[in-house]
């Protein structure tokens, strides 16, 4: 079965492109040019095509090229194969509306929500910021997590966003308490509480049933010479499922926010749930914490996290998502340089590789490639294997 | 534009509409305008009756020439059961899809604590009120698949349970984040013809 891959990327009005159409009839492309040329602007293109705020978490306004009177209406279109077969998705600023909105196109039809496109296409990146993911609060490690199960269980998104919006009602109403003396209707906080519980724990229990499975996947040696990873949830909601039936683990929240609904309003935030769950990493080999070890170590441990994934939903969904790697070559060493691009030539996955130097994807080079300069640019793409002759690459 | 110009004024109003944009309220008055005698004043006439004329139902909320309204004035419609709905788009949605044989209540909206729209502002007291008057052997919660939507239904729950009345809600098939009158009919008939105890 062919892997999802996207063969062409159409741009207007996006970030530093005034327009762009590029073919990417391969596998593995990779984006080589000096810092600014907009490598990182073409893999945030990509990954907008799915759903979510994209690589950068960017507000929708940052995206539009700037104009005189400030950001242009912008779009973003890719046509992608797929195991259905061809499917196209845009995306961009509606016609005629306001610009801080974003919409979707399915095949040229309105997309009616996004988990509309997460049926279709999952993409998973690594990005130079995510470098601090090991030192950073527990939200951005969260988050990370939370995109991995959003590739397997499109719902999860929702899940996550409906337990968000349950909780910011309950600390809305708490809140009203402490600024008016008034008590807020216990029934009110009930129904809340009940939408939490119910959202809470699918959400916990599908990032439970992700770190089994990514866990099982490393312990197999899926990710050949990079050092095994191991992950841990830390959440209490996740462990309570480990000894009770779901059923029974949203009782037990609902009668514990219940209880705790003063040393929350004292607090002016909801303590305890699943939001404040964390995900820790250990260097297998080592049986280190990832937050112990060398940057170079915590990006091959990413790495690793991130090609078990990959193979997981291939297995799982019967397509891979698409791995969108920035400047993740450059922080390893030869020979791991060597095993991820091993690794990816055995994953069924398209991989976007971007660096300044061409120079380190040279073990690439055995294949079969097609590569063009990129008039207007001072970068070049390379494209491996190629199965198609260079298609101009258009740059406005 | 010159000011007080009828024709802009009236395309005005019109492009005010929920589906209308200026676009097609100019189509519609060009269209209008070629035949005034027969198309602008009737609906003149027709605009300003039902201004008259519509209110809101004593009993349900619903809009109708008549209150209490037809739903609640007809003795072929069973009186024993309440289907509570968000808003008046909603039971209309319901009658055209002819899912639903009883009565209704229209709550003017769900709960929602970031919008500041609290239980006083729905008519949950008018709801508790004619249960209370008896009568009513079912509740039916045909709310949205939204947080404020199932929220809104949880509370009424737990508000209705001294009544001791049942109370069920839409079966699943209505999907999440899902208006009411948004579904297709065939949906809607599915989803309250298995609806489920709470
Ligand atoms: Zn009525």
């Amino acid at each position: 079965m062919p892997p999802l891959s996207l063969t062409r990327l159409m741009l207007r009005d996006f970030r530093s492109y005034p327009a762009l159409t590029a073919g990417f009839h391969g596998r593995i492309v990779v984006v080589a040019g000096e810092n600014g040329v907009g490598k990182t602007n073409l893999l945030e293109a990509i990954s907008l095509l799915g759903p979510g705020r994209g690589l950068r978490g960017a507000r929708i306004l940052e995206f539009g090229l700037h104009g005189p009177e400030g950001p242009l209406p912008w779009a973003a279109a890719g046509r992608f194969r797929g195991p259905s077969g061809e499917f196209d998705i845009g995306t961009g600023t509606p016609e005629g509306g306001p610009a801080e909105r974003r919409v979707f196109r399915l095949d040229g039809q309105p997309a009616k929500s996004q988990a509309d496109l997460a049926e279709r296409v999952a993409a998973v990146w690594l990005t130079p910021q995510m470098d601090r993911l090991f030192q950073d609060g527990a939200g951005d490690r969260r988050r990370f997590l939370d995109r991995l199960v959003w590739a397997l269980e499109p719902h999860h998104a929702r899940e996550v966003a409906a337990y968000d919006n349950a909780m910011a009602q309950r600390n809305r109403l708490l809140a009203g308490e402490r600024r008016e003396g008034r008590a807020p209707d216990p029934a009110w906080l009930a129904a809340l509480e009940d939408a939490m519980a119910r959202h809470g724990v699918a959400a916990a229990a599908a990032r439970r049933g992700l770190v089994g499975r990514l866990n099982a996947a490393l312990e197999g040696g899926i990710t050949g010479a990079f050092p095994a990873a191991r992950l841990s949830l830390h959440c209490a909601v996740a462990a309570a499922l480990d000894q009770a039936p779901a059923l029974a683990v949203e009782d037990g929240l609902r009668a514990g926010w219940a209880a705790e609904r003063g040393r929350d309003a004292a607090a002016g935030a909801t303590l305890s749930g699943p939001h404040r769950a964390d995900l820790g990493f250990t260097h297998v080999p080592k049986s280190l914490p990832a937050a112990l070890c060398s940057t170079g170590e915590q990006k091959a441990l990413l790495v690793a996290v991130v090609l078990a994934h990959a193979a997981l939903i291939e297995q799982t969904r019967g397509f891979a998502p698409l791995l969108l790697l920035d400047e993740v070559a450059a922080h390893l060493d030869a020979p791991r340089r060597e095993a991820l691009f091993g690794a990816l030539a055995a994953l069924p996955a398209q991989a976007f590789l971007t660096g300044t130097d061409p120079a380190i994807f040279a073990p690439l080079r055995g294949w079969r490639r097609c590569s063009a300069p990129c008039p207007g640019r001072s970068f070049r793409m390379a494209i491996f294997p190629c199965r198609k002759p260079p298609e101009s690459l258009y740059y406005g | 534009m010159i000011e007080h110009d009828p024709v802009e004024h009236l395309i005005g109003l019109l492009a005010k509409l929920p589906g209308l944009g200026r676009r097609s309220a100019r189509r519609a008055v060009l269209r209008m305008l070629m035949q005034p005698e027969q198309a602008m004043l009737p609906l003149a006439a027709a605009l300003r009756d039902a201004a008259a004329a519509v209110r809101r139902c004593r009993l349900c909320g619903n809009l109708d020439a008549r209150d209490p309204c037809g739903i609640c004035r007809d003795p072929n419609r069973d009186h024993g059961v309440i289907c509570v709905v968000e808003g008046v788009a909603e039971l209309w949605a319901l009658e055209r899809a002819h899912a639903h044989r009883g009565l209704y209540h229209v709550l003017g909206g769900t709960l929602s604590a970031l919008g500041g729209i609290g239980p006083e502002d729905l008519a949950v007291q008018p709801l508790l009120a004619r249960i209370a008057e008896g009568g009513v052997e079912e509740v039916i919660l045909a709310l949205p698949a939204t947080v404020d939507g199932a929220t809104t239904a949880h509370y009424l729950t737990d508000r209705l349970k001294p009544a001791g009345v049942p109370v069920t809600r839409l079966a699943q098939g209505v999907p999440m984040g899902g208006a009411l009158d948004v579904l297709d009919e065939g949906t809607l008939a599915a989803a309250l013809k298995a609806r489920r105890a709470v």
